[in-house]
């Protein structure tokens, strides 16, 4: 990994959108200038099945194509899988983890054994739930991963992540607004 | 910031797949015939959904097979039309017979195939077995590093395909290209058809105040004459490819050749590779440059028609070369790439490069970072002789009993 590559690697449950929270993010942060990559585990997916889906976002253009090992982030959609999925690998001392979930900040550090200040929470299920009616906590992790990352212009972000979902629901407004309400208020509610 | 090449152009965050499928919309041939596969399977399905949103005004064949994909192209390729179809892996083994049946008949149809290890065991991921099994089919083949160049090899390969009279296919890895989202500077829709201009051919089938006959028995009297200005136009098209490489760039400020060469004009070691693996490559050559070892790449974009006498004389000065092969030929000898390399070199009579044959990524197995820098040590050592080479093929991260 070169020096100011951020790499990121969403964990979640096949049909819970790690593939599409990967893909949006990654076009949004385009428009910010920035090289990107937006790849998912190669491989047949099955619904419900772990799955995992990366991002590489760079000033510079972005040559390497390989797995990512050692993620900046891991962005957690669904909070059951940190009994069953070795979601800290590689991160080390500095990766940061999103989690969605319930839970603080402490009793998260505790259940996955890495320092506090590693973790960050949110309860993206509740978010949708309110914003879109259903618990599909991909785009409200897509905002709290660009308030952790904290170089990310969160206002272009937005505007992107609009155009692209209006052109895709035009007859559905109601689908826009609600994914947009569920990405900043995770923004805002993300906490360490 | 993303820099953009060209003035005109604009950039998008698209899958190898999905740029695929826009380089076909822009093209817009007269026919295209496919069946699905992963994971090829995306480029025809957007595909066809241009053509029922009344996007392009290609006909599209739904087949039942690769088999009858390719004879259906074929039949439209001789019939007049811009034909053109994809596949992969399973796909391009259905096509066989067929393929060398549309060299043949020299029908310039074009093709997106995604690289996919070929079964038993089944495995859907990257490695280049499909495309070096055809190798010798008398199709022209093109490999892709990444989506750019997938995309801009497409629009060039309709060209040199019509010009070569000779069918041509555009590769790319599956999953590491075809899935990956990535910035590509996608050109707009008329400037790709004004450089693909519009379909012209010599002679056709549905040219009925000029009948011909095509594909008639050809015995010991006219066959050979025919299988020779078959390998023929296959030398002759490396001009094709040259010129087209040259227009491409007046027009998009892209430079093509038949390959890469990344720090290679000093180096004493360096790897030849092809795909997308060029680009983990690329990363350890500037890291192993930054300690002063003088490493680099040559990274194949044309194989068919190989460039043999310009590789013979752009790896002359190197030390010592590692030809790495994403796929086996089991041939109880060595693998495609590193046969063509050694056999270039040795017909050119440059005897100095020590060259030593790696396999890799089979099935899609990880080749990057540490691994690629042991391929560079031994090269090192054998090029300064501190180490003999094996004379054997080596085969990369492979547990072997």
């Amino acid at each position: 990994m070169s020096a100011g590559m951020i790499e990121i690697r969403w964990h979640g449950r096949g049909g819970q959108g790690a593939k599409t929270a990967a893909l949006l993010f990654a076009e949004a942060v385009m428009a910010t200038g920035m090289y990107i990559q937006a790849f998912p585990e190669y491989g047949p997916e099955r619904m419900g099945a772990p799955v995992k889906s990366f991002n590489r976002v760079s000033e510079d253009p972005i040559v390497i194509h390989s797995g990512i090992k050692n993620p900046n982030y891991v962005v957690i959609l669904d909070s059951s899988l940190m009994k069953s999925v070795p979601i800290t690998d590689g991160i080390g001392k500095t990766g940061k983890v999103i989690a969605n979930t319930s839970l603080s900040a402490s009793e998260i550090a505790k259940e996955l054994d890495i320092d506090i200040n590693q973790i960050y929470v949110v309860n993206a299920s509740r978010i949708a739930l309110k914003t879109i009616g259903k618990d599909i906590p991909n785009t409200p992790m897509l905002g709290a991963l660009v308030k952790v990352i904290g170089t990310l212009d969160i206002d272009d972000v937005l505007k992107n992540i609009k155009a692209k979902l209006t052109a895709k629901f035009r007859h559905e407004p109601g689908i826009v607004e609600g994914n947009l309400a569920s990405i900043k208020m995770a923004f805002d509610e993300v906490r360490n | 910031m993303i820099k953009s090449m060209y003035s005109k152009g604009s950039l998008v965050a698209k899958t190898g797949n999905e740029i695929m499928a826009e380089a076909l919309r822009q093209i817009e041939p007269d026919v295209v015939a496919a069946y699905p596969i992963t994971p090829a399977t995306e480029i025809v399905q957007i595909f066809s959904q241009f053509v029922a949103d009344g996007v392009v005004k290609s006909e599209y064949v739904a087949v039942e097979s690769e088999h009858s994909a390719m004879s259906a192209t074929i039949a439209a390729s001789a019939a007049g039309a811009r034909a053109a179809t994809s596949t992969s892996s399973q796909g391009l083994c259905l096509m066989w017979e067929m393929l060398y049946i549309a060299s043949g008949l020299r029908l310039p149809i074009v093709m997106a195939e995604v690289n996919r290890a070929i079964s038993a065991p089944i495995n859907i991921n990257a490695d280049h077995s499909d495309t070096m099994g055809a190798r010798d089919t008398g199709w022209i083949q093109i490999y892709s590093e990444d989506s750019q160049e997938a995309y801009d090899n497409m629009i060039q390969a309709t060209k040199i395909a019509e010009k070569a009279k000779l069918p041509t296919l555009v590769a790319m890895d599956g999953f590491i290209t075809s899935h990956c989202m990535e910035v590509v500077e996608a050109y707009s829709d008329t400037d790709v058809k004004a450089f693909v201009g519009e379909y012209k051919p010599e002679r056709y089938l549905l040219d009925v105040k000029n009948p011909y006959t095509l594909g008639s028995i050809d015995l010991q009297d006219y066959y050979f004459e025919h299988r020779y200005q078959l390998a023929q136009a296959m030398r002759d098209a490396k001009s094709i490819i040259l010129d087209v490489a040259e227009e491409f760039k007046r027009t998009f400020w892209r430079e093509y050749g038949f390959y890469e060469k990344y720090m290679l004009d000093d180096a004493e070691v360096a790897i030849v590779v092809i795909g997308s693996t060029a680009g983990n490559v690329k990363v350890v050559v500037k890291e192993l440059r930054e300690k002063g070892v003088k490493a680099g790449l040559l990274k194949i974009r044309v194989y068919r028609p190989f460039p043999k006498e310009q590789i013979a004389k752009d790896l002359a000065h190197v030390k010592a070369v590692a030809v790495i092969d994403r796929s086996d030929s089991c041939s109880g000898a060595f693998p495609p790439l590193y046969c063509d390399v050694v056999t270039s070199l040795y017909s050119a009579g440059i005897l100095n490069p020590k060259i030593l044959s790696y396999i890799y990524g089979i099935g899609g197995r990880e080749f990057c970072g540490e691994q690629i820098i042991k391929v560079y040590e031994t090269l090192g050592k054998v090029a300064f002789g501190l180490e003999k080479p094996s004379g054997e093929v080596e085969y990369i991260n492979v547990r072997i009993k």
